[in-house]
């Protein structure tokens, strides 16, 4: 409780927060992390996903590969790409890229096949290509469950792009481990506080987001993506 | 013009869903294609807008090999009312109809201009235009997916028990409606039920089918009422039953009480049916 209340003092603190290298750059850098993890994770998971709903192939292979890398530690994998990579953003990138792009892939597929056979074929019946099809049927109408896929990987991003300091990048990591190192544990412990506000703060996002689809008629339920996984 | 030359379909797990099934079906009329469950008769109907592709044989409009034509631009000039609607549940009932017209390119105004008299064509309150399908009762839902199957005046329209999910006096009502629009349209209408009453009200010709699509007879309504081929068509229809033997006994205050074999009642005939005309 000591060190609890210590942490929230040091957030208090205007120090803390202003000035180069502060806690609010730390976070602004925390949060472009994460953005353009998921950015790239997003171009390279969606299509993939997108592809694989709408046509039924590489189902397999995408589920298998996903449980592979969703099984590699994080850790291990940032210690990898920065020997290969060296000190500095590129690797802590890669290994978030690799977090991210499972749930992104899985939401983007599950999403698909969420759709309605019987609709997707009157759709085709009706005179559609393969692309509007896909475009104006699959994608709107599994729209909350890829949501839920980008949800699930901010979230696990966010949480784990701690991890750059480890490397010599910055974000939240940054204090959190200078305070491990000098025994600061309120700035370890505000820090941390920093990072699981962030995420609640996203994820409120994304809800508020899928509350809304929910309104729309017609679309898939979002309770979909557990069952899918 | 649709002609079924030796067509037949196998599918890829080995079911024959249709033998071999030869069959020409006359522009501006309307061809029902009646049998029981499972007999082929979607596969028969998907053949024609390449929904499903002939494994054998060949389908034909208007001479023309379907089998030439690319799928799309095939699907969009042939109406397709499907068994459960088939409309899009994101979309409002006037997008659901405007589908086609905006598919091959017209200006939203101009297809939601076109939507909207179909709607009126079928019988659908202009009200409806903003709803969901979902927010729609199973015969309005009826009525957009055969406003949408007309939305780009096709010559031709395929329509799978398209009233089969709803119930009888909205049934009736429907084929009604369906019989008035035809006299006015004159598509050719190849149309597929299971329901003997609803093929003898709307067809020109019905085609009973036995399973694998093997043709039990094909004729006029009163063809087949008369002279059924064999018995599968005299059971079909209920002749065996008795359903369509009718007696009519004179009631005690004018007229005629008309029933059935098994002398279920089936309505009323009046003193001098010739002067009162058809109802
Ligand atoms: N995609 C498919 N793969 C394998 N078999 C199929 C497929 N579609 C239909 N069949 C089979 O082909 C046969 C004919 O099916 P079809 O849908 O044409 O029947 P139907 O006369 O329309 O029946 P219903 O009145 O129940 O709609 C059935 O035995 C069915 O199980
Ligand atoms: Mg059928």
């Amino acid at each position: 409780m000591n060190h609890l209340s210590a942490a929230v003092d040091w957030l208090l603190d205007a120090q803390t927060w202003t000035g180069p290298g502060q806690l609010g750059a730390r976070a602004t850098e925390h949060l472009g992390y994460t953005a353009v993890a998921v950015l790239i994770a997003a171009v390279i998971a969606l299509p993939a996903g997108l592809a694989i709903g709408h046509t039924g192939r590489g189902r397999a292979a995408a589920v298998l590969s996903s449980g592979a890398v969703r099984a590699l530690p994080t850790l291990g994998l940032l210690t990898l790409a920065a020997l290969a990579a060296g000190v500095g953003l590129v690797a802590p990138l890669i290994a978030l890229v690799v977090l991210a792009v499972p749930s992104i892939l899985a939401g983007a597929y599950a999403g698909v096949e969420s759709v309605d056979r019987a609709t997707v074929d009157a759709a085709r019946a009706q005179g559609m290509n393969a692309w509007q099809v896909l475009w104006r049927v699959e994608v709107p109408l599994g729209l909350p469950i890829v949501i839920g896929g980008l949800r699930l990987a901010v979230l696990q991003v966010t949480a784990t792009a701690t991890l750059a300091a480890y490397v010599g990048a910055g974000g939240l990591g940054r204090p959190l481990f200078l305070g491990l190192r000098t025994y600061d544990y309120p700035m370890m412990l505000g820090a941390s506080l920093v990072v699981i506000l962030l995420a609640i703060l996203l994820d409120a996002c994304f809800e508020v987001v899928q509350r809304l689809l929910s309104y729309a008629p017609g679309l898939a339920r979002t309770g979909r993506l557990r069952e899918a996984r | 013009m649709i002609e079924f030359e030796r067509a037949g379909k196998t599918y890829p797990d080995g079911t024959v869903a249709v033998g071999e099934f030869s069959l020409r079906i006359p522009s501006h009329t309307t061809t029902v294609l009646l049998g029981s469950s499972g007999c082929g008769k979607t596969t028969l109907l998907r053949m024609v807008n390449r929904m499903v592709d002939p494994t054998s044989g060949r389908v034909l409009i208007d001479g023309e090999d379907v089998a030439q034509e690319a799928p799309v631009a095939l699907r969009r000039r042939i109406g397709y009312v499907m068994q459960n609607s088939g409309l899009l549940p994101h979309r409002r009932v006037i997008d659901n109809i405007a589908t086609v017209p905006r598919l091959t390119g017209m200006p939203r105004g101009a297809a939601h201009e076109r939507a909207r008299e179909l709607m009126r064509t079928v019988g659908l309150d202009s009200g409806l235009a903003r709803r969901y399908p979902g927010q729609l009762s199973g015969g309005q839902q009826q009525r957009v997916g055969v406003a949408r199957a007309l939305a780009s005046d096709p010559n031709i329209l395929l329509m799978d028990e398209p009233f089969g999910a709803v119930d009888p006096l909205v049934r009736m009502e429907l084929q009604r409606e369906l019989r008035r629009l035809q006299t006015q349209l004159r598509k050719t209408i190849l149309f597929v039920t299971h329901d003997i009453d609803e093929a003898l009200a709307l067809g020109d010709q019905i085609v009973v089918l036995q399973p694998g699509g093997q043709i039990a007879q094909a004729g006029t309504p009163e063809e087949i009422v008369a002279a059924p081929a064999n018995d599968f068509v005299a059971r079909f229809l209920g002749l065996d039953a008795g359903r369509r033997s009718l007696r009519a006994r004179p009631q005690p205050g004018g007229g005629w009480l008309v029933s059935d074999a098994g002398g279920r009642p089936l309505g009323v005939l009046p003193d001098d049916p010739a002067r009162e005309g058809p109802g």
